[in-house]
C-alpha cells in the first residue's frame, strides 16, 4: 500500500529517496504513528518532505492517494441511517477512560468490523462500547472517543483527530511556483556567488603558517593569503513603465535583493525593449542617458546579463525601425538585443508574466526567437533555471 | 532508545505535529531540522526539551565563519608553538592541545544530552556536508591522537535554520524535517496564557485582535511573530493599560501603543502610519 504512495510522491516532483522511505517504515515499526490517518500524515511529512516548498504537493498526493480508501468507506457510511447518528448526548471521558478504550487493529480490520457491525445492528444506538451510534466508546460513530475511531455524521471535530489537514492545503504559499519575495530572490542569487581569492595578501593563513613553521624546524614562518571575494559581475537591465507597472513591486524586490549580493553590479533601465539608449535614473531618463553601444564597450564579456521585462508589446516595437513608442529608433530593437546576446554569452531574460501566457503573446515569442531558450519566469524555480543558465550557458558562443 | 515522550512544558506550548516530530526523532535517534518564521520558538524548543526530559543541553551557535571541525575539536597549534619556544614540558603530549568542541562534549555526556545546532544556514554552504558521518554514525576520528570518539548515548539533536541557504540533499536525507507554522489564534492565546497567566481576558482579546490586524497589514517587510507579541504584552502589562486603549474609537484608525516592540523596521512603521492616516482622512 505504501510503495505506490512513495512512487506517487516522486512523480509529483518531491525529491524523496529510498533511504527516507525506509526511515518512515522504521518509524512505523517503532509505533511512532499508530493506526491514525492523521498521525501517519504528520509522520510521512516529517520523514519524507524536507522543504516546506513541497508541503503543498505532499498534501495533494496524500489526499489523492488516500481518497480511494475513503471512497470505499463512504459506500458503507451511506448505508448507516442518519437518525442513529444524531448527537443527543455528549459524553465526557476522563483521561483514564480514554486510555482504557481499546484499539481494534489495522484500518482494514476496522473497516471489516464496521461492515459486520452494520449487518448485525438493526436499531438506533447511543452510549455503550460496541454498536454504531453517538457518544460511546465504540470505534464507530460520532462524538465519542476511540484513538482509531472512524467518524460518521459529525460536523466538527471534538478530539481533533479526524480532521483532514491535507485537504486544507495550508502550505500552498510555500510552493516554489509562486512569485518571489526578496528573501527567496536573495537565496536564489546566492547560488550565483562564486568566491575567488583576489587582491592583496592581507589575511593570516594559520594552516600554511603552521606547516611552514614545522618544516622550518620550529622557527616562525608567517604566511599570508588574499581574502575571498565574490567574483561574479552582474549587469541588470530592467524594463520600466507601460505594461510593466503591474510587476513593479516584484522588480523592486529583485533590485533590492541583487544590490546587496554582488560587488560588481551595474544596472540600467529600458522601456519595453532595448534600443540605442539606456538610463540609470528613471525620472531623468530623457536627460541622462547612456548609449547602448557605450554599455557594450564598457562591460566586457565576463559580465552576466539579466534582462527583466514582460516582453509584452506590439511586435513592431521589436521588428521595425521606428517602432518604439517613445522615440524614433534608427535600428529595430531586434538588432540591439542580438548585439547584446552576441557580446555577452551569459545572458538570461526574466519574465514576470506567467509562463502559460507566453505562447499567446507574439512579442514574447519574437523575443524568445532572438535570445533562444533563455527566457525564464520570475518564480523561484525560474530563477534557479536562470542561474543554472548563467553559470553554464547552453548556447555556444556565437 | 527512550520511552520518554515530549509533550510541551508549562512554559512552552507544543502543537500536535511538533510533538510528533520531536518524539519521532527521539525514538529513532535522528536529528530534527526545524525551520519557521523568525521568532516562533525554534531555539527555545531545544531548551524546553532539555528541561522537560531533564537532560543536559549543549548549544552550538553557528556563525558565518564556523567550521564543522570546530564542533568536533580544535588543535591549538599556536599555544603548542609558543610552549615549544618557551621549553614547556607539556609540549610533548599533543593531547594537551586538543580542545574539545560542542559535539564532542555532547558525545561524551554520561546522560543522553540534547544538542542544539543553532542557525546552521549561517555557515558556509559545505558545513552540513562535513557533519554527515558524525550525525549518521555519531562518531568521529581525531587524527592528531588517532582516537575514535564515539557517542556514549546518541544525543537528541535539534538543528534550526532560517532558510538563508539551501541545505544539501545528503544532509536533509539524514534528518527529520519540521516547519513551525505561525500559530493560529487559539494556539497563540494558549501561548500568551502560559507566559502571562494573570492577564485579564478582555485585554488579551484586544491585544490579540490588534496584533493580528497588524500582521495582516499588506506589504510588511517583517511581520511581527510570537516572540514580538510576548514582548509587547509584557510592555502592556508593565504599563497597566486598560483594554480600551488598544481599541480606540475605531481599530483601523489607531496605531497600537508601544508599536516599536512589534515593528522592527523603519519602513514598516512608516507604512502603518500612512495606512492609519489614509483611514482617518477617508472617514472625514
Amino acid at each position: 500500500m505504501l510503495v505506490p504512495f512513495f512512487l506517487q510522491l516522486r512523480a509529483a516532483g518531491i525529491p524523496v529517496s529510498l533511504k527516507e522511505f525506509l526511515t518512515l517504515l522504521e518509524a512505523l515499526d517503532y509505533r511512532v504513528a499508530f493506526c491514525s490517518a492523521h498521525d501517519f500524515y504528520l509522520l510521512g511529512r516529517l520523514t519524507l518532505v524536507k522543504d516546506e516548498r513541497y508541503f503543498d504537493r505532499y498534501d495533494r498526493v496524500f489526499a489523492e492517494h488516500f481518497a480511494g480508501a475513503e471512497k470505499a468507506f463512504e459506500k458503507i457510511i451511506a448505508s448507516v441511517p442518519a437518525e442513529w447518528l444524531k448527537s443527543l448526548t455528549e459524553r465526557v471521558l476522563s483521561e483514564e477512560e480514554k486510555a482504557q478504550v481499546q484499539a481494534l487493529g489495522s484500518w482494514e480490520k476496522l473497516l471489516e468490523t464496521l461492515r459486520q457491525r452494520l449487518q448485525e445492528q438493526k436499531e438506533r444506538h447511543q452510549g455503550g462500547s460496541k454498536w454504531i451510534g453517538t457518544g460511546g466508546t465504540s470505534p464507530f460513530g460520532a462524538d465519542g472517543y476511540n484513538p482509531q475511531g472512524i467518524r460518521i455524521g459529525q460536523d466538527r471535530s471534538r478530539n481533533r483527530r479526524a480532521v483532514k489537514v491535507w485537504d486544507q492545503r495550508e502550505y500552498r504559499n510555500f510552493d516554489d511556483n509562486i512569485e518571489l519575495g526578496t528573501r527567496n530572490i536573495k537565496m536564489a542569487l546566492r547560488k550565483l556567488r562564486r568566491f575567488a581569492r583576489q587582491g592583496a595578501l592581507d589575511l593570516f593563513d594559520l594552516d600554511t603558517t603552521i606547516s611552514a613553521t614545522a618544516r622550518n624546524a620550529g622557527l616562525l614562518d608567517i604566511r599570508m593569503m588574499a581574502e575571498r571575494r565574490n567574483a561574479v559581475k552582474l549587469l541588470l537591465l530592467m524594463d520600466v513603465g507601460g505594461s510593466m507597472d503591474d510587476h513593479v513591486r516584484v522588480c523592486e524586490e529583485l533590485f533590492s535583493a541583487v544590490r546587496s549580493e554582488f560587488k560588481h553590479l551595474e544596472y540600467f533601465y529600458f522601456h519595453n525593449f532595448v534600443y540605442e539608449y539606456l538610463w540609470k535614473d528613471n525620472r531623468r531618463r530623457h536627460v541622462e542617458r547612456t548609449g547602448t553601444l557605450q554599455v557594450l564597450r564598457t562591460f566586457n564579456a565576463d559580465y552576466r546579463v539579466v534582462l527583466v521585462g514582460d516582453a509584452t508589446m506590439s511586435p513592431y516595437e521589436i521588428t521595425q525601425p521606428g517602432g518604439s513608442v517613445e522615440h524614433w529608433n534608427q535600428e529595430a530593437g531586434a538588432a540591439w538585443v542580438q548585439r547584446l546576446a552576441a557580446h555577452f554569452p551569459r545572458l538570461v531574460w526574466l519574465n514576470p508574466e506567467p509562463q502559460n501566457r507566453w505562447e499567446r503573446t507574439p512579442s514574447t515569442q519574437l523575443t524568445r526567437e532572438l535570445i533562444g531558450p533563455r527566457m525564464f519566469p520570475l518564480t523561484l524555480a525560474g530563477l534557479d533555471g536562470a542561474i543554472a543558465e548563467l553559470r553554464h550557458p547552453t548556447l555556444p558562443k556565437s | 532508545m527512550t520511552d520518554e515522550r515530549f509533550a510541551g512544558t508549562d512554559r512552552y506550548v507544543a502543537t500536535e505535529d511538533l510533538m510528533m516530530a520531536v518524539n519521532a526523532s527521539i525514538t529513532l535517534g535522528r536529528p530534527l531540522l526545524i525551520k519557521g518564521e523568525p521568532g516562533t520558538g525554534k531555539t527555545q524548543l531545544a531548551i524546553e526539551i532539555a528541561a522537560a526530559l531533564s537532560r543536559p543541553l549543549y548549544e552550538w551557535h553557528i556563525k558565518s565563519s564556523s567550521k564543522a571541525q570546530q564542533g568536533l575539536y580544535e588543535y591549538d597549534a599556536v599555544s603548542r608553538l609558543r610552549d615549544s619556544q618557551l621549553g614547556d614540558g607539556r609540549v610533548h603530549d599533543i593531547r594537551n592541545y586538543i580542545v574539545r568542541g560542542r559535539l564532542w562534549e555532547a558525545f561524551a555526556s554520561e546522560l543522553q544530552p540534547v544538542l542544539l545546532i543553532d542557525e546552521i544556514d549561517k555557515a558556509d554552504i559545505e558545513f552540513p556536508n562535513d557533519l554527515l558521518r558524525e550525525l549518521d554514525r555519531m562518531e568521529f576520528y581525531v587524527y592528531e591522537t588517532r582516537d575514535l570518539i564515539k557517542a556514549v548515548h546518541r544525543p537528541i539533536i535539534l538543528i534550526t535554520s532560517n532558510n538563508e541557504k539551501e541545505l544539501p540533499d545528503a544532509f536533509l536525507r539524514r534528518c527529520f524535517f519540521h516547519y513551525i507554522r505561525f500559530p493560529d489564534a487559539d494556539t497563540l492565546e494558549k501561548i500568551v496564557r502560559v507566559h502571562y497567566p494573570k492577564l485579564k481576558q478582555d485585554l488579551l482579546a484586544e491585544a490579540l485582535a490588534a496584533f493580528f490586524r497588524l500582521r495582516e497589514t499588506p506589504g510588511l517587510r517583517k511581520k511581527p511573530s510570537t516572540s514580538e507579541l510576548l514582548d509587547w504584552i509584557k510592555l502592556l502589562v508593565a504599563e497597566d493599560l486598560p483594554p480600551e486603549a488598544l481599541r480606540g474609537d475605531d481599530p483601523k484608525k489607531t496605531i497600537p501603543p508601544f508599536y516599536g516592540a512589534l515593528l522592527k523596521n523603519e519602513q514598516d512603521v512608516h507604512l502603518v502610519e500612512q495606512l492609519v492616516f489614509l483611514q482617518r482622512r477617508n472617514q472625514r
